[in-house]
Parts: structure tokens; sequence; C-alpha cells
């Protein structure tokens, strides 16, 4: 037991007299944390758009003002012909055209109906999608106080309560996705690093003939990393909850103990890495080209996995962050206590096992 | 000009001989595409829906069916009460829950109008805006059928002005999003894959010791660095190519604009990437170190490129540092070029300013570098 604890300190000392990593180890999460929560939004404001307008009168100019009025778009020029949708599309600040048809007042008052042409720069889908959905709202709008004194019978209106996320606050979305891909890519990255790179050194070697029992080594290599990814874990649930106004509705301990099981996880897969891999090259090139993207895609991150081919979203059940994101935005947004997420929790567990159990079974004692 | 050439051949070799690595150079980055191009989506569908009727008349039942019959909507379940809806929300089993209050129909047809709760589960709350877009439409267009049904004679009233919005969606006129999503996942894989290899490679040599005995041959400095990056610049063209074969035959991701273009921008963005995997390398230590960093740059690169989501959006301070992003050039690039055709006039800025970052980057690379430990 005392050699294992002198092994531990080792790691410590070894962890802590390499500053440059250190200092990413902290610095990193809270940087990206920050950046992220503040910068990335799925939202649209003040999008660049461009107004053709063909008949250039009072209801024309209201309905350009209205839209110039709101936050998500800006009117970046006036163009004159169908020809410069084109040239501006493929300069590609503009993402939008409003195409304002001949005589619209006019029509409006003889037929009441006019047309209004929107066109967008589809090549982003979801933005070209958000700005018509937009733009239609400010319209229907328009036309509602210019209704006003036409009642419409047999009307039917949702009440709507949206609900966990009452302002629709994109952050909510993105701190737990933003935690869970720092805390899966240091543990795992870190542990596969820090064991092959004994290997290609070559002091496994002298590792493995110490008296210390091959999984002391693993435990002891591991156990620093436990201690310095829960710091960064607290150091971000810190920060979403003080900066981001994060709520945590559920209980605190619980987020810590399944906290602490995801770090595992990760932890788990590291050593299944390590096992694999043996220069410290492979190891970090499987860490991060095999984790990196899965993480950020299929873990409804940022893409909801409802929507994913029906084989994508049977994928994405291997992917521990998925649970894991679920188990947060469980615990701090809607407050739920572990009868609502047994089952991940339980998943989570199984994979660690799954993970270290391969991992013994992968793990050679002797040297080629 | 022999030693280059004696160097590549070195690295080429060593980059071949490693097993371990050539299917993670080559073919994880393109089992990636074909995967993840599919993920990333943003479109909504198979919305988990529920509903609670207290009402059981003819209208609430035809209200529902409505929801049925629409392909945004999977209806999963009819509570009884809001306690069992709840309780599914809290769970994860539903999103959106439609309640119809007791009495629906009969005060409906009596004050003429009627109100409905509608929970919807916001922690993704682009997504829940979505949701309420689309009930509020069914809601609406069954208020239309409602008043045909009901009243004799709409024409009686006052006409109400109507602005109709048609939507035109151009380059993409049915929404694809593999369309958007693989030109810029192939954007970050060339730019992972070579950044990644750039970064570890001299410190790989610095920690085994063998920069020691390169450094004692007669080679220069910038031959070393040139012969260093040369296979790397090979191996991010090769990825693009594949990359765009895959575009083109599985995706069948339109290429409307020049291939010369594509080539000739990334063969400039790819010295980028390798100058700074390089700079990296000169200022660490380990391997560790050097992908440490080379991640904490590649996942700010990543998230601020406007891959995933929107540049606009984001608030002025968070643009001005996307400017210093290289990965957001190429993936304008590449989309503006392959999508909509845009020529080299078109992607003058963005070019510029790429060839300023790789002269610096490369620059800083060659200066780091020092032979003398």
């Amino acid at each position: 037991m005392k050699r294992f604890r002198g092994f531990i300190i080792k790691e410590f000392y070894h962890i802590f007299r390499d500053k440059r990593s250190l200092f990413i180890l902290f610095g990193m999460p809270i940087a990206q944390i920050l950046l992220f929560g503040f910068a990335i939004t799925n939202e649209i404001n003040n999008v660049d758009i461009a107004v053709l307008d063909h008949s250039k009168d009072a209801t024309s100019e209201e309905i350009i003002n209205k839209i110039s009025a709101s936050s998500y778009f800006s009117i970046d020029q006036f163009i004159e012909r169908e020809f410069d949708i084109e040239t501006v599309f493929k300069q590609g600040k503009i993402k939008a055209v409003l195409n304002i048809e001949k005589d619209f007042s006019k029509k409006l008052i003889k037929e009441s109906k006019a047309e209004l042409l929107i066109i967008t720069d589809a090549t982003d889908p979801n933005t070209a999608n958000t700005i018509y959905n937009y733009v239609t709202a400010i319209l229907q709008n328009y036309q509602q106080s210019k209704n006003r004194n036409i009642t419409t019978p047999y009307q039917i209106t949702p009440q709507t309560r949206m609900v966990y996320n009452p302002e629709l606050k994109s952050v909510f979305m993105f701190v737990p996705g933003v935690m869970t891909i720092i805390l899966m890519l240091v543990s795992a990255m870190m542990t596969s690093i820090s064991i092959t790179r004994e290997k290609e050194l070559g002091t496994m070697e002298i590792l493995l003939v110490s008296p210390l029992k091959p999984f002391q080594v693993i435990v002891g290599k591991v156990v620093p990393y436990i201690f310095l990814s829960v710091i960064n874990a607290i150091v971000i649930v810190v920060l979403s909850i003080f900066i981001f106004k994060m709520p945590v509705e559920g209980s605190l301990f619980l987020l810590g103990l399944e906290s602490v099981l995801f770090i595992i996880t990760a932890l788990a897969l590291g050593i299944l890495i390590s096992t694999i891999a043996t220069t410290q090259q492979t190891a970090m090139m499987i860490s991060l080209m095999g984790l990196m993207l899965p993480v950020i895609l299929l873990s409804g991150f940022i893409f909801p996995i409802a929507s994913m081919p029906l084989i994508l979203q049977i994928i994405s059940n291997i992917v521990p962050a998925k649970w894991f994101i679920i188990i947060i935005k469980g615990i701090m947004l809607k407050g739920v206590g572990l009868q609502f997420i047994w089952k991940e929790t339980l998943i989570l567990l199984g994979m660690t096992v799954f993970f270290i159990g391969l991992s013994v079974k992968k793990y050679k004692i002797r040297l080629e | 000009m022999k030693t280059i050439g004696y160097i590549i051949q070195k690295e080429f070799k060593q980059i071949f001989r490693n097993k371990g690595m050539l299917p993670i150079i080559f073919i994880l980055p393109l089992v990636q595409l074909l995967i993840l191009a599919n993920a990333a989506t943003f479109e909504i569908k198979n919305i988990k829906f529920a509903y609670i009727d207290n009402d059981h008349s003819t209208t609430s039942r035809e209200l529902i069916e409505k929801f049925d019959a629409s392909t945004f909507f999977n209806v999963l379940a009819n509570y009884s009460s809001v306690k069992q809806s709840n309780s599914a929300m809290l769970n994860g089993d539903v999103d959106v829950v439609l309640e119809i209050p007791s009495y629906f129909e009969r005060d409906l047809l009596k004050k003429k109008h009627n109100n409905l709760g509608l929970t919807i589960n916001a922690i993704d709350g682009a997504t829940a805006g979505v949701e309420s877009v689309y009930v509020n439409q069914i809601i609406q267009s069954f208020n239309k059928n409602l008043r045909i049904e009901l009243m004799a004679a709409p024409d009686e009233l006052a006409k109400p002005i109507n602005i109709t919005s048609i939507p035109s969606f151009w380059y993409n006129e049915t929404l694809n999003y593999k369309t958007f999503m693989v030109p810029g996942i192939l954007v970050l894989l060339v730019t992972m894959i070579t950044l990644f290899l750039s970064g570890m490679n001299i410190v790989r040599e610095k920690e085994i010791g063998t920069l020691e005995q390169i450094n004692v041959t007669p080679i220069k400095k910038s031959e070393f660095i040139i012969g260093k990056l040369f296979p790397f610049w090979v191996i991010g063209m090769g990825l693009l190519t594949i990359g765009l074969i895959i575009a083109k035959l599985i995706f069948d991701i339109p290429i409307v604009g020049s291939l010369a273009l594509m080539y000739a921008y990334t063969s400039i963005y790819i010295f980028v990437v390798l100058g700074i995997g390089l700079f990296i390398s000169n200022y660490t230590d380990t391997q560790q170190q050097a992908m440490f960093i080379a991640w904490f740059f590649m996942v700010i690169f990543i998230l601020m490129s406007g891959l995933f989501t929107p540049i606009e959006s984001m608030p002025q301070w968070a643009q001005i540092i996307t400017e210093f992003n290289p990965i957001k050039y190429f993936v304008e690039v590449m989309r503006m070029v392959m999508l909509k055709g845009s020529s080299f006039k078109d992607i003058l800025p963005q070019f510029l300013k790429t060839v300023l970052y790789a002269m610096v980057m490369n620059a800083l690379a060659v200066w780091s570098y020092k032979k003398t430990n």
C-alpha cells in the first residue's frame, strides 16, 4: 500500500511539474466555457439582408421599416435589379433578399392581398428556413395590426408554456454539451497518452518489473486524472451557475456523483485506448479523431438526435456523452432525482465496467 | 535541394511504415465524413408529442387527428392528467404536450374562441421555437377549416388584408442539410489530420531524442521545415480529393464552382494549418503538451467557424475573434465555390487573408525552430 501511495505521489509530481500542460488543463475549460457560453448560439440575429423594392410605396416602406427594426435583421443594402441577387449571394455576406412586387400598396387596397418573395441563400438550410419563418412572423404581425378592427370568430389560441428554459436561452443547451466534451476529452486523452508515453519511452518496462502489481500501475496512473477532472467539473459548474445563471434545480450532490461516474467512464475509455495504441501519436489520434467529432455530433450537444436517420440514432446509444448530457440536463434544468435518470446512470456504469473488462483482457504484462 | 528530397523521403517512409496510423489518417476521416454528415441536421421531425384530452368531443378528436397526420409529430401517448404528462416530460419521454380543457367544444361554440394549453420542453431553445411554430401552423389551419364549416357565408365579413410570403430557397431548394454539412465536415477532417500530424511531428523527434541527430547534420532550417511540411501537405490534398469524390458520388452534392479554384485555395490553406502545427511543435517539449494545445485550438476553431452555428449571430467581440480562425475562411470558401459557384473575385478577401495567414505562420514556424538546444 505504501508503495502504491508512493507511485501515486510520483504521478502527481509528474503532472504538476509540467506547468504548460497544467495551465492548459485548467485554463482551457474556463476559456472554452466562457467563449462558447457567450458566442455559440443557433438563434439568428443581425442577419444581413438586401431589399429589392419594385413598388417603393408607403406600404412597402412600412414593411421594410418593421423588418429593419427587428433585432433579427439588419438591412445591408438596397438593390435595383433581379440580376443583382445572384451577385450579392455569391459575395456571401447577404443571406436573404426581400423581393417586393410591383404596385404592392395598390394591390393590397384593391384586392386585399399582395405577395412578397423571400429569397434566401439556402446553402445554410437552417438559417434560410429560420429567416423565412421570422420574416413571415413579422409580416403577420403587421397584418394583424392593420386588421385590428376586423375580428375573426372561432379562433383557437394555444397558450404556450416553455418549460425548463422559459427565456429560450441557448446557453442552457450548450453549457452541458461543452462540459461533456471537456470532461470526455481531457480524461480519455490524458490517461491514454500518459500510459502509452511510458510504453514509448520504455519506462513501462521498469514499472512492470517493480513490485507494483500491473493493475496498481494503471490505477495509480488514473487517480491523479480523476482528481484533476473533478476540479475541472467543479470549475465548470460554478462558472455556469454564476456567469450563465444556469439553475441547478436538482441535487448538487447527485450532479457531483454523476460527474464522477462519467469521468471514470471516460478514464476507462482512455485506458482501453492505451492498451490498443503503442505510440503516443496513435493514442492521441484515436482519442482526438475518434472521439472529438462523435462527441460533438452524435451526443445531442448541437444536433437533435431524434432528427437523425434511425441507424445513427442507434449508433448514438454507444456514445457515453449522450447519456451524460441527458443526465446533466435532467439534474440542472429539470430538477429530477435518481428515479428519473437511473437508466442513463446504469448505462454509464455498464459502459465503464465493459471498458475496464476489455482493457484487463487486452492488457499485456509482457513486453514484446 | 537534394537534402530536402531525402528528408521528404524519410518522412513518407515513416508515415507509411506506421501501420497503426495509416487507417487513422486515411480511413477514419472518410468513415466520419460518411457517418457524421448524416448526423448533422437541424431539421426537426419526429417531435415527441403527447396530449391530454379532457373534453372527448368531436372537435378535440379532430384536432388530435391533425397532429397525427402531420409528419412532424409523433403522437406517442394520451395522458389522463397533467401529473402524468409532467412526469413523462421529466423522464424525457415527450417534448410537447397539448392540453385540451374540459368543455372545450361547448365553450368554443358559445364564446367563439377558446384556449388550449401547450407545454414545450424548451431546454433546446431553438428547437422549442420551431416546435411552437409547427403547432401554431396546425392550429391555424384547423381554425380556418372550423370557420368554413361553422360560418354560412364568410364573404359577409369585412375582408382583412392578406400578405402572402413566398419562400424561394436558392442553391438548395429542398433544404438538404447534407449539401450544407458535407463541405464543412470535409474541411474539418482535412484540417484536423494535418494539424495533429504536423503538431506532433517535430516534438516527437525532440522527445525521442532524434532531433538532436538531425540538428548536427548540415541541413538548413528552412530545408528541414519544408521537408517536414511537404508530406503532410500531400496527405491533406489527398484527403480533399477523396472527400470530394465521396461528396459527389455518395452524397450527390452539386459541385457548381471551379475545382481548380478549390484546389488552389486548399493548397494555400493547408500551409496555414501546417504552420500552426509546426509552431506548436517548436514551442512544446512533449507530444502530450503539443496535442493538448492543438486540441485546445481545434475545439475553438471548430465551434467558432460557422460550420455548425452561424457566425452572424455571435456577439460582436466573438465575431472579431473568428477573423483569426482559418477554418472559418476555408468553410466559407468551400461552401461558396462548391455550392454557389463563386468566382475568384468573390472569394478574394478570404483568399488574401489566408495567404497572409500562411506567410505569418510559416515565418513564425521557421523562426521559432532553433537548431540549438
